[in-house]
């Protein structure tokens, strides 16, 4: 059986975790075996509905305590939930969750555990895993031995599927740990897109000359329902919050559609970007490394085309 | 206090990047090898800066590598660190590397182990987790503050779209992201200070790796830019819409 973990926050089941779901179900298909999920903690979400994307049955420990995450004690709740139900592939999101569990796990249950899958494993020769490597530059093809094995899915590297049919909801009886890491405070920037969910991202660089200049970012990013992203000198002069700085040393996406305004496109913030599906690069240089890398671009004056863009996409959207 | 920072070797941030003998091994020729950014900037820098105000904190570096990490344990000494042991081993798997990594921290009684948030040429985000779970002890993943109070820890970590401050006692296993602690370079005394600091080579344990890489491959190229001029701005929103499916 292939089992899926699913994440949620503040009562409901996040993105990502379609994908995830989506992704192991094909997978169980491909094994010949069926899928299921595994949540952890309590939600206001209909469990039964996730049956839509391939899976059979949802495994809940309903246990409230784990709507905070305390990696250890999370790893070791799903440790033994897949030693409990036999499962033989475990399928994370490689979001911050994953990144906090799926290694614990894999500890636990002493199995082989690739991070930041990218596609479903070639299984007619071993068990092998594509995942991305040397910060979206390259890839490397990863085979897993261990009995059993745990894969995480990049976010947004695999399509969402919905379809018909529900998924039996079943509780599952796991004693956990008293938590030792004591929550105290989130801090959740409220009304914007999550930058690692979300489909299209809007990043200004050192070319918008100053935060003061940052509606023009905020105004597009509005219209397109996107996130906005930046590059490190942006955050690192403080003109805009470090979570939203993306490259090499700061976040990594791989969304839908990535606008680069005003940024050069030196090749530590593509490492962070390069995954996205389609790029936009706005820059007033004709030579600025970015448009190698980009799929649509114009040269011109941020100040003048950004607003433009603005406006040409509200156009769209009343049409 | 007893910290434990994990180092790790990476090609430097502008390496070409290529493979050889059939794309299954990763080309050195010419590569610059730096520390992983993240090991240096943020998890050993925080262990510097909590050992200037505590002098009694003693750094221990780990590496799990051949001879060839050794430059880069000198120059993580030269930024700080009292004593470094390199595991004398090269992988490819996570399990296997923090295995080694924790035999080490049961020998050593660490109090607090320190990795960067991931290495950029493997982007694993695993051998922190991995040694907590090894160890059975509390792991914070992608942590942007940390403070120490006695042998209570504040950390802050990433969530989407915001972060989460969370308490634990001490042992903790941290994975350390942007924020932790400010980039420093190294000085002079600090230069002449690592030639001479104790580095320690121990042999493996014997682990068996649960994963190998089979082959690279280089993503296919971009077909190239299809530019829009600057008052057709009209024409980006159609191709968008219509061509790229994106809006
Ligand atoms: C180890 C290491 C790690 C790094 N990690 C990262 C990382 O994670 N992320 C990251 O982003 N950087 C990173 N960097 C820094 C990176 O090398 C670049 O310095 C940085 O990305 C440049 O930011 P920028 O493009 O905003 O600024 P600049 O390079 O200054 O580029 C500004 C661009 O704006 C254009 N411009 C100016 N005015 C206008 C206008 N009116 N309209 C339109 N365009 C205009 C210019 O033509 C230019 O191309 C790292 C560097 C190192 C050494
Ligand atoms: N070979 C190694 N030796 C010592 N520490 C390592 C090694 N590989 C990774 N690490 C540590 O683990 C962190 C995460 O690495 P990874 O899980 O490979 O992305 C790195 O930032 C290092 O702190």
């Amino acid at each position: 059986m292939v089992l899926i973990f699913i994440d949620h926050a503040d009562g409901h089941i996040k993105k990502a975790s379609f994908e995830a779901l989506t992704y192991g179900a094909a997978l169980a298909k491909q094994l010949g075996t069926n899928a299921e999920g595994l949540l952890c903690g309590t939600v206001a979400d209909d469990l039964a509905l996730l049956g839509k994307y391939g899976i059979t049955k949802v495994n809940q420990v309903n246990n409230e305590a784990l709507n905070n995450l305390d990696s250890l004690v999370y790893g070791k709740t799903i440790a033994d939930a897949v030693t409990a139900l036999g499962a033989k592939v475990l399928v994370f999101s490689h979001n911050q969750t994953g990144r906090a569990v799926a290694p614990v796990v894999a500890a636990k249950l002493k199995a082989g555990l690739v991070t930041g899958a990218i596609a479903l494993p070639d299984t007619s020769n071993g068990f092998v895993v594509k995942k991305s490597v040397f910060s979206g530059k390259a890839y490397a093809n990863v085979n897993i031995t261990s009995d059993i094995k745990i894969i995480s899915l990049n976010p947004n590297s695999y399509k969402t599927v919905a379809g018909e049919g529900t998924a039996e909801v079943s509780q599952l009886n796991i004693a956990i740990d008293s938590l030792k890491v004591k929550l105290t405070a989130v801090n959740k920037v409220s009304g914007e897109v999550p930058l690692t969910e979300a489909d299209i991202v809007v990043s200004g660089g050192r070319g918008l000359k100053g935060p003061e200049n940052w509606g023009i970012i905020e105004d597009l990013a509005h219209v397109l329902h996107a996130a906005t992203a930046c590059s490190r000198p942006v955050a690192d002069s403080n003109w805009r919050p470090h979570h939203e700085h993306v490259g090499q040393t700061g976040e990594q996406i791989a969304p839908n559609l990535y606008i680069a305004i005003g940024i050069s496109g030196a090749i530590q913030h593509l490492a962070g970007v390069n995954r996205s599906k389609h790029i936009v690069v706005i820059n007033k240089d004709p030579e600025a490394p970015f448009f190698k890398a980009a799929d649509y671009g114009i040269v011109g004056d941020a100040f003048e085309v950004v607003p433009k863009l603005t406006e040409e996409i509200r156009k769209l959207h009343n049409s | 206090m007893k910290i434990l920072v994990c180092i790790s070797k990476t090609p430097d941030t502008t390496s070409k990047i290529a493979f050889k003998n059939n794309n299954t091994k990763f080309e050195e020729a010419g590569v610059q090898w730096i520390i992983n950014p993240y090991d240096e900037w943020y998890a050993l820098v925080r262990a510097i800066e909590l050992k200037e105000k505590d002098a009694g904190t003693v750094i221990h570096l780990v590496t799990v590598g051949g001879a060839d990490t050794e430059p880069i344990i000198r120059k993580a000494f030269a930024l700080g660190g009292d004593e470094a042991i390199r595991i004398n081993a090269t992988s490819d798997d996570s399990f296997y590397v923090a295995s080694q990594i924790a035999e080490i921290a049961k020998q050593g009684g660490y109090d607090l182990i320190f990795t960067g948030k991931e290495t950029i040429d493997y982007n694993s985000s695993s051998i922190g987790g991995m040694i907590a779970g090894l160890l059975d002890i509390p792991f914070i993943s992608l942590a942007t503050k940390f403070d120490i109070t006695g042998t209570t820890t504040t950390v802050t970590r990433e969530i989407e779209g915001g972060e989460e401050i969370a308490e634990v006692s001490l042992p903790v296993v941290v994975s350390c992201a942007k924020g932790v602690a400010e980039q420093r370079i190294p000085n002079m005394r600090g230069i002449m200070a690592a030639r001479t600091k104790p580095l320690k080579v121990v042999e493996p344990a014997a682990i068996e790796p649960l994963t190998h890489v089979t082959s690279y491959e280089l993503p296919p190229a971009k077909a190239g830019v299809k530019l829009v001029a600057a008052d057709n701005v009209a024409e980006l929103v159609r191709l968008l819409h219509e061509e790229a499916k994106a809006i």
